[in-house]
């Protein structure tokens, strides 16, 4: 019958492993075949023959969760495992029947160094099998990796994060979903796009895991039909898609909806956004020049990501009147283009307040275009208090404006006013709506002070109502 | 030295893993063609001699030589032949 072999796993910096010391040398010299391994210092217990686990591989292959942990194996089995100290167990497993009699029964341990956060995923790149099913990309090792990435087309222009296996294993613990889920045809080259393409773009966009429910959506809601991602991309007009993020999760993850919401300095806004682009470029093919045919483009097509401002609860949030169940977190995609800035520091009243929204509102595409592109409208909070004194809420708010928005035909039609661009000269006699109904879309963000609210016009492609058109999809935790 | 060698690929996999070099143009007619002597060894005679051959063509060309073989070429000579240029040969002869 095969001896009994004994390791044990230990960290200098766990209190009950120093409390255990004596146990161990009283284990050295009763158990011949005793391995002893130290997660975090070379020199603690090297008196008692110790090996320093530096790569923590052998703690990795024996999957540790706590020091201290004793593992008896006979022949190439098993046949014992204690976690922790608990004293009648260890007495047990190694046949020494009076170890530790001047300690307490029960001390818990600590932690491994193989679960401190990052290091799991980093060893099962290294010693285990990632699972990972994308294509390994093998660089020179003396090769600068974020050189490699632009080398290969995969950035937008910014650096990336190398996608390595350890972090695309860590992106791919902030869902549930199986990596191996597809999650549509990304155009424009209908690629199929799995749960763990979204995260190699995730890694490279700079995410955290916990933003990968948000990416996930913000992707779902981008290949339905009805967003006509293909066109938005190859369009040669300004749009990209622009993310609203609604709910929970927005606070979760330390969304910014406050100062300076729509700009720079929050690393959930600024990834998520750019993840989404990355996808399209990277998986979809979709790259400027080629299939994106922009004229000029906008600086969103980087990224442009924010929440809405929930914290007033008289507000319907976006999602909200999109359908989705309050209290649920939700992205919303807009065609959008970039910022037009919307300066009213004297209207006090909201009858006021709204006819110089609609003036403003009125040049989304052009002064003299109407029910071609639809717009989204974010009020600061100095604005929106204008109206939520006035009791106005979101849909007294859409309507008011609509209503103000109405124009005499006479004064868009093709020539009037000496400007070639308008509506045909047959809508001369109609009252013409600036928006469809459904083509104003109204959030809330923002710092506290500044009487400065912004519209982002949509995309042309938004005069084919019913064709296409802003999406929510609520977001699967 | 990285411990980053191994990248997984972000894309749809629909071309070779090792990245794509460009295209040559297919004619030379209106192209102005760098020739760059790169300081090796009789480099100047296979140089002299592609030069002859595109002057019989009739085909634009410009002369360039790094100042040693022994390191990359300096940049502001990359940029010279890539503002004069479209197309480049650089030749070694050994």
């Amino acid at each position: 019958m095969d001896s009994a072999r004994f390791a044990l796993f230990v960290k200098q910096d766990c209190q009950t492993c120093t409390l255990l010391v004596p146990v161990f040398e009283r284990m050295r010299e009763s158990l011949p075949d005793l391995a002893i391994y130290v997660q975090d210092d070379p020199r603690f217990l090297s008196s008692a023959g110790a090996a320093y686990d530096k790569t923590l591989e052998k703690s990795f292959r024996a999957d540790i969760e706590i020091t201290p942990t004793l593992i008896r194996m006979t022949g190439q089995s098993e046949t014992g495992r204690v976690c922790g100290w608990v004293r009648d167990e260890w007495r047990n497993i190694t046949g020494i029947a009076k170890l530790g009699q001047d300690l307490p029964a029960y001390s818990p341990g600590c932690g491994s160094k193989t679960r401190q956060p990052g290091v799991w995923e980093r060893l099962v790149a290294q010693f285990g099998d990632s699972q990972l099913k994308s294509r390994p990309i093998q660089i020179d090792e003396w090769d600068d990796p974020i050189e490699a990435c632009f080398d290969r087309g995969w950035s937008d222009g910014l650096p990336v994060v190398p996608p390595t296996d350890e972090r695309i294993l860590r992106m791919l613990s902030g869902t549930n979903r199986r990596p191996d889920e597809t999650i549509g045809l990304v155009p424009p080259d209908l690629a199929e796009c799995t749960v763990e393409k979204v995260a190699i773009n995730a890694v490279m966009a700079g995410c955290k895991p916990e933003y990968m429910p948000v990416v996930l959506a913000a992707l779902e809601a981008a290949l339905d039909p009805l967003f006509t991602m293909h066109g938005l991309l190859c369009t040669t007009c300004f749009s990209g898609p622009i993310v609203i993020v609604n709910g929970p999760i927005t606070r979760a993850i330390n969304m910014n909806w406050g100062i300076n919401a729509l700009g720079q300095g929050n690393r959930a806004n600024a990834t998520i956004g750019r993840a989404l682009q990355l996808i399209i470029r990277n998986v979809g093919g979709g790259r400027p020049g080629e299939i994106d045919r922009a004229t000029l483009g906008q600086p969103g097509k980087y990224t442009f990501c924010f929440a809405e401002d929930e914290t007033d609860p008289a507000w319907e949030p976006l999602s909200v009147s999109r359908g989705i169940p309050s209290g649920r977190s939700a992205v919303t995609l807009f065609q959008g283009d970039g910022i037009q800035g919307f300066v009213d520091q004297k209207s006090r009243a909201p009858e006021e307040l709204t006819r110089s929204l609609a003036m403003a509102l009125t040049a989304v595409s052009h002064p003299k275009q109407a029910q071609t592109a639809n717009a989204i409208l974010i009020l600061s909070p100095e604005h929106y208090s204008i109206f939520r004194d006035a009791g106005w809420d979101r849909t007294r708010i859409t309507k008011e404006l609509h209503a103000a928005l109405l124009r005499p035909g006479r004064d868009l039609i093709v020539g009037a006013h000496g400007v070639g661009e308008g509506i045909p000269a047959s809508r001369a006699e109609e009252m013409v709506p600036k928006f469809w109904d459904d083509g104003l879309l109204i959030v809330r963000a923002g710092g506290s002070a500044g009487m400065f609210s912004a519209i982002c016009a949509g995309w042309t492609g938004g005069r084919a109502r019913g064709q296409t058109k802003p999406i929510t999809k609520e977001i699967r935790l | 030295m990285n411990n980053e060698s191994i990248l997984r690929d972000p894309t749809a996999e629909t071309s070779p893993a090792l990245r794509a070099r460009l295209q040559p143009p297919a004619s030379l007619n209106g192209l102005t063609v760098a020739l760059l002597d790169i300081g090796k060894a009789r480099g100047d005679e296979y140089v002299d001699r592609l030069q002859e051959l595109l002057a019989a063509r009739g085909i634009s060309w410009r002369r360039y030589k790094k100042p040693t073989n022994t390191r990359t070429a300096p940049v502001e000579l990359l940029q010279q032949i890539a503002r004069e240029c479209q197309v480049a040969v650089i030749a070694l002869s050994d």
